[in-house]
């Protein structure tokens, strides 16, 4: 016998199949847990996705779409951003303002090339205003796992309304699983010397969030679950 | 010594090696002032932390009484989702291995490591892997394995072990971390930098700075899973320092050992956990990064992944009718912060990887009662409810330690290694039951009782601070209550009768 027909034949024998309720029917789970906390416009959605970063640390700023080049610039040249990692599929006008030299996100690079890199500038694949938690599935604009990994400074730009919902539960019906998903919320952090908060201790260390309200352009459309 | 020298004599798997019983451990440990001190500070804050967070939802209610029923309905039908969970591991790119103990699935992952031809593997936190002990196990084979997480290195590096299932280290102040950091750190790579002071933000910049070169050349990681979703095949982990996301996403080898009871059956499930597991345990709305991947992503991520299913009694937890609830713990560590007990004394008195109140009935269950630190855990509780209260799948932890000192007691049927087996009662109880007869007796004979407490009472200057003989294992880890100076009975007559009602002063003194 291999030990996974001895597993599942103690998890047969173990009788917890037969354990029902008193009719003995098995009850249905459930879920009458809130869809969503609360009723908000979708500005209100906004700025509890603002707050709810900001109370984690992250940086948010806002903006109009035509002002996002200009933002960019500014806040890359604040950090005196040398070099900034570019994902496939980011609109290259976004960048148009920025001095820095661009880094394509290759599969070939090795970790090191990366972590000489400056910043690196994202999309998303939507944003939790409940839980201030912005979610990559690595679609267009957002680039393998890594590259918002390895740099000291994420910057995520965040398509206000199309790409916020206000729930986890609102979240998890907009994403596919097949794809590897990364949740952020806040840059890294740890409460582990005597429950100091310390930010950054293996991801980057400063989170920029810009709200960009904005028309969707159909590169930036969420990945909806089939 | 690992566990695995030492299976035979005691079950599965034993106690951690050298840790007595709970009452000595906690003994001591109560004796540390700056542990109580450190204890007192981290459980308050997070408990408090934890009340808000769980406050903010109208629903907290409902989403732990999904949380329980998704676990439940898992339980019941585990070797389903599981065959459906390596059907989908399996499309999607990944390999699946079954592991009954901790002995083979130390041997599957280290012979997964020699094949990679790695000599060291960088580890996100994983209470799996503690309790197999697979550090030790890929040590005996050559194989560095390094922890990443900021308080695991700080117990690695201190060849410590961990106090807490959130924060490991919570035992330690900044000064020891910074002379841990100090001494060792070199001795593993990257040195911490001279004149390095205890200021939290330096030393989480040392940590960095020692890990990174780890991480940027990592080629084999060995990660846990907080859940493994049946129908698509999908792991996650919980995590907030980014360690997590650096195991999982920079190395070609990708391992996780998962407990077979992570498992849940679908993606949508995942919307409880996520809204109940950080508020439970580190008090945020969201932790900040959860990391969820399906098999391999080509070009994105370990272009090999291997899962290893982790039974390690899990299925004779399994086959105890009361006890199989303990299965559903998410490990958020919330029991262990409204403990009493566990805030006294400390998560080393448990002996085990999963201390507190989930710790007291999850390793007798896994690991069986037959060393005393297991015979003694379920025991380590006033059974005052709390853990039951804040647990975000109603884990009715005092039924469990009930049922538990039931059977250590008493003996009674149990499920070994998937053997139905009968528990003999433990030794060490005689007292107990001795104790319970002598008061049988005496609360019988009223008049004894009487005479008994006159004579205490007047011998009050005499009492001594321990009880010899059997009574001595309790007041070994409790104070001798000073006797009254009167008994009440005699103390109720008297003021009855300056209440001058004669008519009840014959019946005063007998019940």
């Amino acid at each position: 016998m291999t030990s996974r027909d001895v597993i599942l034949a103690r998890i047969r024998r173990a009788g917890a199949a037969g354990a029902t309720g008193p009719t003995g029917a098995e009850a249905p789970i459930p879920r009458d847990y809130l869809r969503v906390h609360g009723e908000r416009t979708p500005a209100e959605s906004a700025d509890l996705l603002a707050a709810n970063l900001a109370e984690y640390r992250a940086h948010v700023h806002r903006t109009a779409d035509d002002g996002l080049p200009a933002l960019l610039a500014r806040l890359l040249a604040r950090r005196g951003t040398r070099t900034v990692l570019v994902p496939a599929g980011l609109p290259l006008y976004w960048l148009a303002d920025a001095a820095a030299t661009h880094v394509p996100d290759r599969a070939a690079a090795t970790p090191y090339e990366f972590d000489a890199v400056d910043s690196v500038v994202t999309g998303c694949a939507l944003a939790v205003a409940e839980t201030g938690t912005l979610v990559l599935d690595g679609g267009p604009a957002q680039g393998r796992r890594r590259i918002t990994l390895i740099p000291d400074h994420h910057v995520c730009v965040v398509r206000v309304p199309d790409q916020v919902v206000d729930s986890v539960p609102q979240a998890l019906e907009r994403l596919d699983p097949t794809r590897p998903l990364t949740w952020i919320s806040g840059p890294s952090a740890t409460s582990d010397i005597e429950l100091d908060r310390v930010e950054g201790v293996h991801g980057p260390r400063t989170l920029d969030v810009i709200l960009a309200t904005t028309p969707t352009p159909p590169t930036a459309a969420p990945h909806t679950q089939p | 010594m690992t566990t695995r020298g030492t299976q035979a004599a005691d079950g599965p798997q034993a106690a951690l090696p050298g840790t007595p019983a709970f009452p000595e451990a906690a003994r001591r440990a109560v004796h540390d002032p700056v542990l109580r001190a450190n204890l007192r500070h981290a459980t308050h804050t997070i408990r408090g932390r934890r009340a808000r967070a769980v406050a903010e939802l109208a629903d907290w209610d409902r989403l732990r009484a999904a949380g329980k029923a998704i676990k439940d309905h898992t339980l019941r039908h585990l070797d389903r989702y599981l065959v459906q969970l390596e059907e989908s591991v399996t499309a999607a790119g990944g390999t699946v291995h079954w592991a009954v103990d901790a002995a083979e699935a130390c041997r599957i992952v280290t012979r997964l490591v020699q094949a990679t031809g790695e000599r060291e593997v960088v580890k996100v936190k994983s209470m799996a892997t503690q309790e197999i002990s697979l550090n030790e196990a890929l040590e005996e084979a050559g194989i560095a394995a390094y922890e990443t997480d900021l308080a695991e290195l700080i117990v690695q590096l201190g060849h410590d072990r961990p106090s807490h299932i959130l924060v490991p280290a919570i035992h330690r102040n900044r000064g020891e971390i910074r002379d841990l950091f100090a001494r060792e750190m070199g001795r593993w790579g990257r040195p911490a930098p001279d004149g390095l002071g205890d200021d939290p933000r330096e030393l989480a910049e040392a940590a960095r700075r020692h890990l990174r070169e780890k991480f940027l050349r990592a080629g084999v990681a060995v990660s846990g899973a907080n859940f493994m979703v049946a129908e698509t095949g999908t792991l996650v982990v919980f995590e907030s320092e980014g360690n997590g996301r650096m195991c999982l996403t920079l190395p070609e080898t990708l391992i996780s050992v998962v407990g077979i009871e992570k498992v849940v059956p679908t993606f949508r499930d995942l919307e409880v956990f996520l809204q109940t597991l950080p508020r439970s345990s580190t008090a945020e709305r969201m932790n900040p990064y959860t990391t969820m991947w399906t098999g391999t992503a080509g070009g994105d991520g370990p272009s090999a992944f291997h899962l290893v299913l982790l039974d390690n009694g899990r299925t004779d937890t399994l086959a105890d009718a009361v006890g199989r609830q303990a299965l559903r713990c998410i490990r958020c560590s919330a029991c262990l912060n409204v403990c009493p007990v566990y805030e006294r004394a400390g998560g080393h008195a448990y002996g085990s990887v999963y201390p507190g109140p989930i710790g007291a009935v999850l390793s007798p269950q896994l690991r069986g009662t037959g060393s005393p630190v297991d015979a003694s855990l379920p025991f380590a509780s006033t059974l005052c409810g709390a853990c039951e209260e804040v647990c975000p799948v109603a884990i009715d932890i005092p039924e469990i330690l009930v049922h538990l000192r039931e059977r250590i007691v008493q003996g009674g049927p149990a499920t070994r290694e998937g053997v139905r087996v009968r528990i003999r009662p433990a030794r060490g109880h005689a007292a107990e039951r001795a104790a319970l007869r002598a008061a049988r007796l005496l609360l019988d004979h009223p008049g004894a009782l009487r005479a008994g407490e006159r004579l205490l009472a007047r011998a009050r200057r005499l009492r001594p601070r321990r009880l010899p003989g059997p009574g001595r294992a309790w007041t070994d880890s409790r104070d001798l209550p000073e006797p009254p100076e009167q008994p009440f009975r005699d103390w109720w007559a008297q003021r009855e009768r300056q209440d001058r009602t004669p008519r009840r002063q014959d019946q005063a003194g007998t019940p």
